[in-house]
């Protein structure tokens, strides 16, 4: 019973006061709306690095489309006074994560990195998470997509492809975490540096309006450019404490 | 029942031990129209799903429950008045209830496992469904203890063990009756049913106390069951379901729709089984009142619910309440008031309240607006949360439609089922309330 064995194993350390709320990371982004034009390279990127399906265009239609990044778009005003406003959506990581408490099986929990993950093999498709979540960022597998030849070549082998009857959600590239965690240990060192990893949407991004980092260091760009005047988290009233901080857009209008 | 015209202990068994072994017309085309309904509008839909993923359904982001939800939640509320009517009636030694707890249990058993068939069309992957139970596995994994779906789980299980008891149990005596009627194989396996109940006071005794002690255990847990289920939705925090009325409000809701239910069961069972002496005005009346009251503390709790929503100035909360008042499926919100508060203050004269068939097709509109509400609940909340990028719609698809349609089948067939089973009035109970018979049979 090796449950049991866990219990009296790992009782101390369950118990130790602070254990759930401190991480060893706590990985972040900050999203620099100023810096943001809209050009949708994080979503090409994104889509390319963690084998999200294309879904097409029956299902583009039918709101099925899997996008772990999205671009939303807000008009303001009439024309010709119109305005366009858009933030870059993708999963918050909120530390109080209304998805986590909704599954019944534990497919998604808060890893020791500060990370909401997904455990593809363990979902069963209650869909629950999604539900509660508030930022719409968690998508189903509707059916189970195929890629046609060649495409499937240029597949990610660090990421599982998922098959239908799953949620899935931005990770922030957990895979390259993984990574380059081997990588320290293999040149002895016991953490990870500012700037050695960075998501595929960072990476991508032509005006570096997407950093990532530790939010735990506190010398980190991530942890400085958090306490800046512009920044907010979406719907910060419902509390979920997201891991992404937004810097507001200065307008004409507020200069 | 009336004291003159009363019926020997012979009549009621000749009332109700046929209507276990005749097999008329009537009959073979129910179960023949259900049975095939059952198959092609509910398993072959189920199964093109299970192959091609839930897609097959009309759900889409933001609306990620759907139609099935809906349906879950109507027929665990179906389920509710059965048992609880039952066990209250009993504990509080209302003889009235005797001639109909047995269909009434019936109808909770089979609609709780219509409602588990809908957990299962839900999932996404169906063949993993017993991760959802806490058996020791080779992951080393519980299911997630906070999670309201795995407090659901548990509330059903325990609701459908308690509640297949408690009818099996009540039938022990009656099930020695049919035995004693019969011959041949039927006696041997009627035996067997009946634990080889020879009815001596032990036997009466624990059969007494145990099944009063059920009818005490049941009333808490049908209560906690809706609630739970109501949690499902509560315990998110999505605009027009996060609402601390909705546990109060799921159960008022199903033990409405639980009694409509009831009341139209029974004038099958009346109408068809020739039960006239036993099915009498006074349950149609007593019932009506029941449904009166359930539809006065629904509409009441419903205004809670949709003033709190207004009342919170939340614009969250005020677009969802637009989009299910206003929106696109305005006419079936009005449609369920209609139907669910202002139809039965009919129950009000006494007059209807004992004519037959008006009370079927009240009790089949209650139902309608029911269902109505249960669709509304996960139509018009998930597609208009909190990010306007998100806001989508939802429409059923064929399949979604097609599942609906064979669920009732699936109930149909399964009670057409039991009513050749068992005994569907309670004969050894009925027995008790009438007088001794007179040596020449009946009284006059």
């Amino acid at each position: 019973m090796s449950l049991i064995k866990d219990l009296f194993t790992n009782w101390s350390v369950w118990r130790r006061p602070g254990y759930f709320e401190s991480f060893d990371y706590s990985w972040g982004m900050v999203i620099d709306l100023d810096r943001c034009t809209g050009c949708e390279a994080c979503v090409v990127a994104c889509t390319a690095e963690n084998n999200l399906p294309i879904v097409g265009e029956k299902r583009f239609s039918e709101n099925r489309e899997i996008k772990w990044i999205r671009i939303e778009r807000y008009w303001s005003g009439e024309y010709p006074n119109a305005k366009l406003s858009f933030i870059p959506m993708l999963c918050q990581h909120c530390d109080q994560a209304p998805c986590e408490i909704a599954c019944p099986v534990s497919a998604t929990y808060h890893n020791q990195d500060g990370l909401n993950t997904q455990i593809y093999n363990r979902c069963i498709g209650t869909r629950t998470c999604a539900v509660y979540c508030p930022y719409e960022v968690r998508f189903f597998n509707w059916f189970s997509y195929t890629w046609d030849a060649p495409l499937e070549q240029q597949l990610n082998p660090d990421v599982t492809v998922r098959e239908k009857g799953v949620m899935e959600k931005c990770t922030f590239c957990i895979q390259r975490i993984r990574e380059a965690k081997d990588h320290a240990k293999d040149d002895g060192r016991r953490r990870l540096r500012e700037g050695d990893i960075q998501p595929a949407c960072a990476q991508a991004c032509p005006t570096k309006a997407i950093v990532f980092g530790d939010r735990n260091d506190p010398d980190s760009q991530v942890a400085q450019m958090a306490s800046d005047a512009r920044g907010y988290t979406v719907l910060k009233e419902l509390n979920t404490s997201p891991s992404i901080v937004y810097l507001r857009r200065v307008d004409q209008e507020h200069v | 029942m009336s004291e003159r015209g009363q019926p020997s202990y012979q009549e009621v068994n000749d009332a109700v031990l046929p209507t276990m072994t005749t097999f008329t017309w009537r009959y073979w085309t129910a179960l023949s129209i259900s049975v095939t309904v059952m198959i092609f509008g509910f398993f072959a839909p189920w199964w093109y799903q299970l192959f091609v993923g839930v897609g097959a359904a009309g759900m889409s982001r933001a609306a990620y429950w759907g139609t099935y939800l809906g349906n879950f939640i109507f027929w665990i509320g179906l389920s509710h008045s059965g048992t609880l009517l039952s066990a209250v009636l009993h504990i509080t030694q209302s003889d009235w209830r005797k001639s109909i707890y047995r269909s009434a249990e019936a109808m909770t058993l089979f609609s709780l496992i219509t409602a588990a068939f809908y957990v299962m069309v839900h999932l996404g992957r169906l063949w993993f469904v017993h991760w959802t139970v806490p058996i020791p596995n080779v992951m080393g994994l519980w299911p997630n203890f906070r999670s309201p779906l795995m407090f659901d789980v548990m509330a059903i299980t325990t609701y459908l063990t308690a509640s297949s008891i408690f009818i099996y149990m009540g039938s022990v005596p009656d099930f020695a009756t049919v035995r004693d009627n019969a011959t041949g194989l039927r006696r041997k396996i009627y035996a067997i049913m009946c634990f080889g109940w020879r009815g001596t006071d032990r036997e009466w005794h624990r059969l007494g106390w145990a099944y009063t002690f059920f009818a005490v255990l049941v009333i808490p847990l049908a209560v906690s069951v809706h609630s739970i289920v109501s949690w499902d939705f509560a315990l998110s925090i999505v605009p027009g379901l996060h609402h601390t009325i909705f546990a109060p409000y799921f159960v008022c809701g199903a033990i409405f729709s639980g009694t409509a239910g009831i009341v139209t069961v029974m004038y099958f069972l009346r109408k068809y089984f020739h039960f006239e002496r036993y099915i009498t005005e006074k349950h149609f009346n007593n019932l009506g009142k029941l449904l009166l009251l359930l539809s006065l503390i629904w509409s009441y709790i419903n205004m809670l619910e949709l003033f709190t929503g207004w009342f919170s100035g939340s614009s969250f909360e005020i677009e969802a309440l637009r989009f299910k008042l206003f929106g696109f499926y305005a006419p079936l919100f009005w449609e369920m008031i209609a139907f669910c508060a202002f139809l039965p203050l009919v129950l009000f004269s006494e007059k209807i309240r004992t004519n037959f068939r008006l009370m079927l097709w009240i009790s089949i509109a209650i139902n309608i607006g029911m269902f109505t509400e249960r669709f509304l609940i996960v139509a018009t909340t998930q597609p208009r949360k909190f990010l306007p990028d998100a806001f989508s719609f939802y429409m059923p698809s064929l399949v979604e439609i097609a599942i609906t349609i064979g669920s009732f089948a699936v109930f149909t067939t399964l009670f057409l089922v039991f009513v050749k089973v068992f005994p569907s009035m309670s004969m050894y109970e009925v027995k008790e309330t009438l007088n001794l018979p007179t040596r020449k049979g009946a009284r006059t």
